[in-house]
């Protein structure tokens, strides 16, 4: 710094340390709040959870318990019914059972298995968890690429085909549900050509049209985020600092953008976990695959409320804890989101 | 069934122009919104979305009147038969004709969805808006509990409510409503809150207006376009969920049957008849898209997806002016003749730069001044090979450091060849506007610094490391090994731009374009930056193009200056006839009279350059010297 007539106050100043910008500021770090901001959200929301599974059942209009047993039910064995589950106790007293029920995992007895129903839960989650994870793993797997391809074809407006070609299928294929793939999957690989088997869980094909059938839809719509994302990534400057670094295309998208994109996809992740695990309940149904959607939609219609009450719990539960890890991670993938989120 | 609010960016054609807003506050008002309505019904996606609607309307409405009676008579002879001339979806295990079932349940099936939305999007909007008027701790309340109805899927919360109601149409509207109901809520308090936290809105709390005003001057009328287009969206989706519930049993029950009970009951008898299953699912999805397609006929109406017109590719400009003869100077390290580049405007091109020639001599600094959009930032990302498509860069002749870049008038935005690349990446370094975006911000900064050396030096990442750590203490940022291991965020602005410059100075750069490198900086801050870009002209003999709108700034540090206007060179001068009111062009003149001195009257006006001024045509008598 020796340049300049008139700068050696600057050149001073220059040389001293700089402001420490990025060193954080007093005891408690971001990250430590931040986990335990979103851990005080997550007791929230079980309290949420639990207190709606516990309304569910006294907002049925009318008598559950008649209503369960039907109207051939003689006034004693109904009254015997409400007292075994204590539906005569004061409502606070009820509150603080179910409580108490929950942390040690006795929610009573289906009505219509005649088996605890934590006994229930036990057999029939994996089965939904397996379905579930594996078609998050798909989606992942699936569109994280094809968006990010899809957007380096198509950046500024080139390749039109390609762009029309994408944006029609993948918008064809969000707006079928997965019930209607699933019909139409079991129409071509079972009724058409008899390749795999569409009913039950067994070896490895058993999953193929399950999984399929979950994770088509989407998938499709995951690619189109991630393509919308991938392409703000690649207007943004950094990117051009790179490409005046004069690298190949491959190392450009995977060592400068996708960095960029992974956060934005971990997101989108959290959000479709939360619908692949609702869409269990209806490929479970139409593969009648042994989990917990084809077991809330029974006890639903036989109106077995401890069953429902108890499935109601565990689904919840899921997708809140699956919430909070994806947070988590990311938080750790890019420290700067736990600042933001205020 | 969350409401979908995605917009495509459009690639910027100048850095210097923002990016125009998405959706703007009335963007487009009623008239100009009809006409605008009326074009896109009669583009193709809106005829195609029109006639949708009218056969899923005349379904809905006749349907029942037409084939109710057809649907009810049971041929027990023919159970689960497959189609035949008589019943061309077969017929049902009751012997009933598939397809007159599926044409009178129509109006169930689209009749219950709509009822399910509007409920839906009308709680949400309640709740969401409420907030807006309540009281502070009641709006927090109610934020709160959005928050975690959010947390659940929205089948749950159907199936919850279906729980609680009991299975049957009724039933079905209010589960999937209310189950709708959180992400419309969010929806409308992300629109409102955005529209509440505008200045005119503040000014008017200021000015006293009540909230219950506000809620209805502002911000419904800014709300309610987005809205309008994520019902007819959702419109579909609650179909879906609706013939969903059904399709679980959870939803219509005997002897009413809508599509979802059909198809539910369609998948027992699939080996037998699979055509009824399929009809009964393409009426699902035919129904769904319709109303798909018509948000987003209706977004592209309120302007909140801008239709994709890019125009075509540019085709090969015929060479229309012989090319100006090469005169190299043999000192000079860049050296650009007659560069134009065009971009994509509607469906035409426009040339945001038009004709420019200039040569940079070794170890000089050359300043290249003009106002927002007059053509500098792009005539050296231009001359940097880094325009890409859909711009259109053409020129004579670019030699960089002795090496032609132009082919047959021709200037490529990818490298042809990986001397190249190498050349371009070690000999030419950049130094952008803002530190805060032009470093990557997933990366380390001693990684973004090292990484030049790792491509074209042939160094080992460690050595790589060190010549970072090397480069980085030699533009005077303090701890260099450790600053090396941090991330961008983690730097002050003066700091990421002295980062940036380490970058550059891992090659040795004949060269460093820097495109306004002081703009976003502090005032002492960016003396900083310049002096270590004038110690890096005098230590290494790298040449610098400084481009600025600063004209005190160009002035200061520049040997000699060119000044742009409307993309065209229109004066070259040096340092000091530009310091000494020498400039000849007029535009210069205004240039140099708009900036403020200390020693004006107080009181008097800015001197400004009218946006309409017109200089005169510099076609003939280009000023240089």
């Amino acid at each position: 710094m020796s340049t300049g007539p008139t700068t050696t106050l600057l050149t001073t100043i220059a040389e001293q340390p700089s402001v420490p910008s990025g060193r954080r500021i007093g005891a408690t770090s971001p990250l430590g709040s931040f986990i335990a901001r979103r851990i005080l959200r997550l007791w929230w929301s079980v309290v949420a959870l639990v207190t709606m599974a516990f309304l569910m059942v006294r907002l049925i209009p009318g008598d559950p318990v008649r209503n369960a047993l039907g109207t051939n039910a003689t006034p004693a064995i109904v009254e015997a019914r409400r007292e075994s589950l204590g539906l005569n106790d004061p409502i606070w007293l009820q509150y603080f059972n179910f409580w108490k029920g929950l942390l040690t995992w006795n929610l009573g007895d289906s009505f219509s298995l005649r088996m605890p129903v934590s006994t229930i839960i036990e057999q029939r989650l994996p089965a939904t968890l397996e379905l579930a994870f594996l078609s998050l793993a798909v989606v992942l797997v699936v569109s994280v690429p094809l968006g990010i391809v899809i957007a380096a074809l198509t950046r500024g407006g080139r390749r039109r085909g390609v762009d029309l070609a994408f944006t029609s299928v993948t918008g064809l294929l969000t707006v079928v549900p997965e019930f209607l793939i699933g019909v139409g999957l079991v129409y071509l690989f079972a009724v058409q050509s008899q390749l795999l088997p569409v009913a039950g869980r067994g070896d490895a094909s058993s999953y193929i049209l399950p999984v399929l059938a979950l994770s088509i839809g989407v998938s499709a719509g995951m690619s189109r985020i991630v393509r919308v994302e991938a392409l703000t990534v690649f207007e943004q400057d950094y990117i051009r600092t790179a490409r005046a670094k004069r690298m190949t295309p491959l190392r450009m998208y995977l060592r400068h953008a996708l960095p960029n994109l992974l956060t934005a996809s971990l997101t989108i992740g959290g959000i479709v976990l939360g619908s692949l695990i609702a869409g269990t309940v209806l490929v479970e149904t139409i593969f009648s695959w042994p989990g917990l959607g084809l077991t809330i939609i029974d006890s639903v219609r036989s109106k077995d409320y401890p069953l429902a009450q108890g499935i109601v719990i565990v689904y919840g539960l899921i997708v809140l804890i699956s919430n909070l890890l994806i947070d988590i991670i990311l938080v750790s993938l890019d420290p700067r989101t736990a600042l933001k989120d205020t | 069934m969350a409401p979908v609010n995605t917009t495509l960016p459009d690639s910027e054609i100048s850095s210097d122009t923002p990016t125009p807003p998405v959706f703007d506050d009335k963007t487009f008002r009623s008239g100009n919104r009809r006409t605008y309505f009326l074009s896109t019904l009669r583009s193709p996606l809106g005829i195609a979305a029109s006639i949708a609607l009218l056969v899923v309307a005349f379904f809905v409405a006749f349907g029942p009147l037409l084939w109710g009676e057809s649907a009810g008579e049971a041929d027990l002879s023919l159970l689960s038969a497959p189609p035949s001339a008589e019943h061309l979806l077969g017929t049902d295990a009751g012997g009933r004709d598939v397809l007159a079932r599926l044409l009178s349940a129509a109006q169930l099936s689209v009749v219950t969805a709509l009822a399910a939305a509007v409920f839906g999007v009308s709680v949400g909007v309640f709740f969401g808006l409420l907030p807006i008027v309540a009281p502070l701790r009641i709006g927090r309340l109610i934020n709160g509990i959005i928050a975690v109805a959010l947390a659940f899927p929205a089948l749950l919360l159907a199936i919850v409510a279906s729980i609680i109601l009991g299975v049957g149409v009724g039933g079905v509207i209010l589960a999937i409503g209310l189950a709708m109901a959180p992400s419309y809520a969010r929806l409308t308090q992300t629109l409102g809150a955005a529209v509440a936290g505008r200045d005119y809105v503040a000014a008017a709390r200021i000015l006293g207006v009540g909230r219950l005003t506000i809620l209805r001057r502002h911000v419904l009328p800014n709300i309610r376009d987005p809205l309008i287009v994520n019902v007819s969206i959702s419109a579909g989706s609650a179909l879906v969920a609706a013939t969903g519930l059904s399709f679980l049993g959870l939803g219509v029950q005997a002897p009413q049957y809508d599509w979802g009970r059909m198809l539910n009951e369609s998948l027992g008898s699939i080996y037998v008849n699979p055509v009824a299953s399929l009809g009964i699912g393409a009426a699902i999805v035919f129904a769904g898209l319709t109303f798909a397609l018509w948000g987003e006929v209706l977004a592209r109406t309120f302007g909140l997806h801008s239709p994709s017109g890019r125009s075509r590719r540019k085709s090969s400009r015929q060479s229309k002016q012989a090319a100006l003869p090469l005169q190299v100077s043999g000192d000079s390290v860049l050296s650009v003749r007659d560069l134009h580049v065009e971009a994509p405007r509607g469906n035409s091109w426009v040339e945001p730069v038009r004709g420019v020639s200039f040569d940079i001599g070794r170890g000089e600094i050359l300043g290249v001044v003009g106002e927002s959009g007059s053509g500098k930032s792009l005539t050296c990302m231009a001359v940097a090979s880094l325009l890409e498509e859909p711009l259109h860069v053409t020129a004579s002749s670019v030699r960089f450091d002795d090496n032609e870049f132009a082919i047959d008038g021709k200037l490529p935005g990818r490298l042809r060849s990986k001397a190249m690349a190498k050349m371009l990446g070690t000999r030419m370094a950049f130094v952008f506007q803002d530190p805060s975006t032009s470093l990557n911000p997933a990366l380390h900064v001693g990684t973004q610094v090292a990484e030049i050396s790792l491509l074209h030096g042939g160094l080992k990442r460690k050595q790589a490391n060190r010549r970072a750590i090397d480069r980085i203490a030699a533009v005077k940022i303090p701890d260099p090994s450790r600053r090396a291991r941090q991330y961008p965020h983690q730097f002050s602005g003066g700091m990421r731009q002295r980062a940036m410059i380490a970058m550059g100075l891992m090659g040795e750069p004949a060269l460093i374009i820097a495109d306004e490198p002081t703009t976003a900086l502090d005032v002492t801050v960016q003396r900083d930056v310049m002096e270590l870009l004038q110690r890096v002209n005098q230590e290494n003999g790298t040449a610098i193009m400084l481009v600025s709108h600063d004209i005190t700034l160009i002035g200061a540090f520049c040997t000699r200056v060119l000044v742009m206007y409307r993309g065209e060179i229109v004066e070259t001068l040096s340092a000091e006839d530009l310091a000494s009111g020498r400039a000849r062009h007029p535009y210069t003149r205004a240039l140099v009279a708009a900036v403020p001195h200390m020693d004006a009257t107080p009181g008097s006006e800015f001197a400004t350059i009218d946006e309409n001024a017109d200089f005169p045509d510099t076609s003939e008598g280009r000023c240089h010297d």
